[in-house]
């Protein structure tokens, strides 16, 4: 009594189906978010920033997660459970560094360039927009965390990649996500 | 089961396909918490959504009532209102500030809680997986957050209404600079603070419920069903998850942003404000960006709100006129020609800040277009029933009424849309009049329908046909007596969100039919009462359903068991011949979507 039906098993399984919807919706979401920035950024009283050097440092860690992410997918589709594991641990490090560096950037902003969250420039855009996207990265650290530990103390061996496909998906969208807000608030800012 | 975490888009971690739920089902006995209160269960998530739903219609209804005693007898004491609710209402009095508390809850309420998670998350949830021949949602455990966090998101708001300085109120719309100040007004202290933590747990669960919609549609279909012989219920649902998934976010966005300008100190929608004669220091925000954020949902939300209503008076206007659909493939391609459009014109509702004329007239232009999708589907609705054999439930009769309430109010949209007129019109009651009978009372109607004609697939038992009828002619009746008249005051200028309209010699010609209006508001509450009341009465007492299928309909929910367990049949998942619409069809008065197609048939698709 499998709830996908025979014909129906050969099409993309409903878990990544679904997240490719959500996705969607997050895009919608920062998509909200960079065109009030952009209707902002032509009235009076805009103020710009620069964006601090530190976030260059964030972004090749991200860039270095995927990387390592892929080769997570990989390895578990090999059944190489060592080298799983620790490409597994590596990305959930790169993960937590990517977070701990766009907090160092935010407090640079705050200290260096005394950018607050007093008034409505690119600044205060900057920090509830990478806001935002860091807690979707925190996001995906937790859904490996979940992974990694369901690795180790769960009574089910898990056998589908299923679960780390979606997982991979997704860390591959918020990678791209930050190159976007980069990319915008580069070009734009 | 599955794990979740932060992010609701995230799932992890699950081995097998969602078929778990089953095993339990057949291998656990099921405890009353598992199987009531924590339920993955689409059917049980379903009834959930509608009684949470329908405790929130009454007290939003009842705001309803409240603030037309105001505006029919305004000066009158009613010493009821201060035992009932003290300060708010000395000396039987509602207060300016209640008043305007009541009107934003009463908007928040229906539009939010009632028409959408009421009427979308109670007839997804219980048809998707019934129409298409799924055992269960995509994911059962999302589907099950999804309820929780409309849960969590109705328990914040109701405990705004109880805290001292009353809940959010500044309109449905929440406005800056008023709803950004805590300063402004008591409805802009902790009570609109609540009410953005409840919407954004709203928005979570619209989203989570959402995905499932499409995912369980795309994905799920039974052996046979292709997407276009899918009822029309089910594609009206697939459209309106779509742009709830899309809009909601922005929402979201829009709310964000309002939150730090509440609370931490930013400018996004503040600029140049003297309030108690002090000058605030925020500079450079723009209170026009918020209206844009909130319109890009608020209009396709208005599309949230009476898509799912089309779809459910779709299919009971056929099964009850015995007649296939006229129509078809208009009505899915008019659905989906209205799902885009409803995301290009939200700026309609803000013909009144100023914009740029041209800017405007793009936005008119879109909006009228929508007039062409709509009108293929009243006359659609209307050939469907064109001399057929017409069966007169308590459904069709309210299937029969919305069209007839989504006519009256729509042909107003076209005043509306223009902004010419609407610049004149905007902040009239003929505003009131529209949306009310064209999204409100029209809404509502699709919701009862559905309730009546699947009230035997959810409990096993039917609802009385007799409070049905009284039901349907006092609902119907008292709409247009209480809407209709609108539109003369608004045609007068007669202002909407006004307390008390009695000064001006101008509206005093109103007095009377504002009475008028707030009497029978309270009859068609007391009637709606009636209706609850039969609801729980024949959940446990109603005259029981004897055969699977007592509408004699050709969808698949109706080859289920009467009551049917988690899993829905018992057997092998039935496969699909022939598209949902063949009534009157060969000699024959219906044929069921499971039946083989006969060898020298043609069939529809």
């Amino acid at each position: 009594m499998d709830i996908v039906s025979d014909q129906q098993s050969k099409k993309i399984h409903p878990y990544k189906f679904t997240l490719w919807v959500a996705l969607a919706s997050i895009l919608m979401m920062f998509a909200g978010m960079t065109s009030a920035y952009i209707v902002k950024s032509n009235q009076a009283g805009w103020h710009d920033v620069v964006m601090p050097k530190i976030f260059w440092i964030s972004t090749v860690a991200i860039l270095c997660s995927s990387l390592t992410m892929q080769m997570t997918l990989r390895s578990f589709k090999q059944r190489a459970m060592q080298q799983y594991r620790l490409l597994l641990a590596t990305t959930f490090i790169l993960g937590i560094v990517f977070i701990v560096f766009q907090c160092i950037g935010f407090l640079h902003l705050w200290n260096q360039q005394h950018v607050t969250l007093k008034g409505s420039g690119a600044g205060q855009f900057l920090y509830v927009i990478f806001g935002l996207h860091v807690v979707h990265v925190l996001g995906g650290v937790i859904a490996l965390m979940i992974i990694f530990f369901k690795e180790f103390f769960g009574r089910v061996k898990v056998f589908s990649a299923a679960p780390l496909e979606v997982a991979t998906t997704y860390w591959h969208f918020v990678d791209a996500l930050w190159i976007y807000l980069l990319i915008f608030f580069l070009w734009v800012g | 089961m599955d794990a979740m975490h932060a992010h609701p888009g995230v799932v992890s971690a699950h081995e097998v396909f969602p078929s778990e739920a089953e095993h339990h089902a057949h291998h656990h006995k099921q405890s009353f918490i598992t199987k009531y209160i924590f339920s993955q269960d689409h059917k049980t998530i379903s009834k959930q959504f509608l009684i949470t739903g329908i405790i929130w219609a009454i007290i939003g209804g009842l705001f309803s009532v409240l603030f037309r005693l105001q505006l029919g007898f305004p000066g009158q004491a009613f010493p009821i209102l201060e035992t009932v609710f003290g300060k708010w209402a000395p000396g039987g009095e509602i207060k300016p500030e209640f008043y305007y508390a009541l009107i934003t809850m009463h908007g928040t309420i229906l539009v939010f809680f009632v028409l959408t998670a009421g009427l979308s998350g109670t007839f997804s949830n219980f048809l998707i997986p019934l129409q298409v021949g799924a055992r269960d949602m995509a994911s059962p455990f999302l589907n099950m957050l999804s309820y929780w966090f409309f849960f969590l998101a109705s328990i914040v708001m109701m405990s705004s209404l109880f805290i001292q300085t009353g809940p959010a109120a500044g309109g449905w719309t929440v406005y800056p600079p008023l709803s950004a100040l805590h300063e402004a007004s008591e409805g802009s202290k902790l009570g609109m603070d609540l009410w953005i933590v409840s919407i954004a747990l709203f928005v979570v669960s619209i989203l989570l419920g959402g995905l499932n919609y499409v995912s369980t549609i795309l994905n799920l279909r039974t052996k046979g069903m292709s997407m276009t012989r899918m009822p029309l219920t089910i594609w009206a649902f697939f459209f309106t998850a779509i742009m709830g998934i899309v809009t909601f976010p922005v929402l979201l966005s829009g709310l964000i942003l309002l939150f730090f300008d509440r609370n931490l100190g930013t400018s996004f929608y503040l600029s140049d404000i003297v309030i108690n004669g002090q000058i605030l220091p925020n500079e450079g925000g723009s209170a026009i960006l918020f209206q844009h954020l909130f319109w890009f949902l608020g209009h396709p939300e208005v599309y949230i709100v009476i898509m799912p209503a089309m779809g459910i008076v779709s299919e009971i206007l056929s099964v009850n006129s015995r007649k296939p659909i006229f129509g078809y493939m208009a009505m899915v391609g008019s659905l989906f020609a209205i799902t885009i459009l409803s995301t290009l014109v939200w700026a309609h509702h803000m013909f009144v800040t100023g914009m740029n004329p041209l800017l405007g007239s793009i936005f008119a232009l879109l909006t009228l277009l929508i007039a062409v999708p709509s009108a293929i589907k009243v006359f659609n609705w209307l050939t469907t029933i064109w001399r057929g054999n017409i069966r007169f439930t308590p459904a069709m009769l309210f299937a029969i009424g919305f069209v007839s309430l989504f006519i009256s109010g729509g042909l107003t949209g076209i005043f509306v849309g223009n902004a010419t007129l609407d610049i004149q019109l905007h902040d009239t009651m003929f505003i009131i009049a529209h949306f009310h009978l064209v999204m409100g009372v029209a809404a509502f109607f699709g919701m009862f329908a559905g309730l009546y004609h699947w009230f035997p697939k959810m409990f096993g038992r039917y609802m009385n046909p007799t409070i049905g009828y009284i039901h349907f002619w006092v609902t119907l009746i008292g709409a247009y007596l209480i809407f209709w008249p609108m539109h003369y005051q608004g045609l007068a200028g007669m202002p909407r969100r006004y307390l008390d309209k009695s000064p001006w010699v101008s509206f005093n010609q109103f007095g009377e039919l504002d009475k008028m209006i707030s009497v029978v508001t309270i009859i068609v509450f007391v009637v709606q009462l009636m209706f609850v009341f039969n609801f729980f009465y024949s959940i446990f007492k109603g005259r029981k359903v004897t055969s699977e299928n007592p509408w004699k309909a050709n969808t698949l929910e109706w080859t289920t068991p009467i009551n049917p367990g988690h899993g829905n049949w018992t057997g092998e998942i039935p496969e699909v011949h022939r598209w949902a619409y063949d009534y009157g069809k060969d000699g024959k008065d219906f044929i069921p979507q499971t039946e083989p197609v006969g060898v020298n048939e043609k069939i529809e698709r």
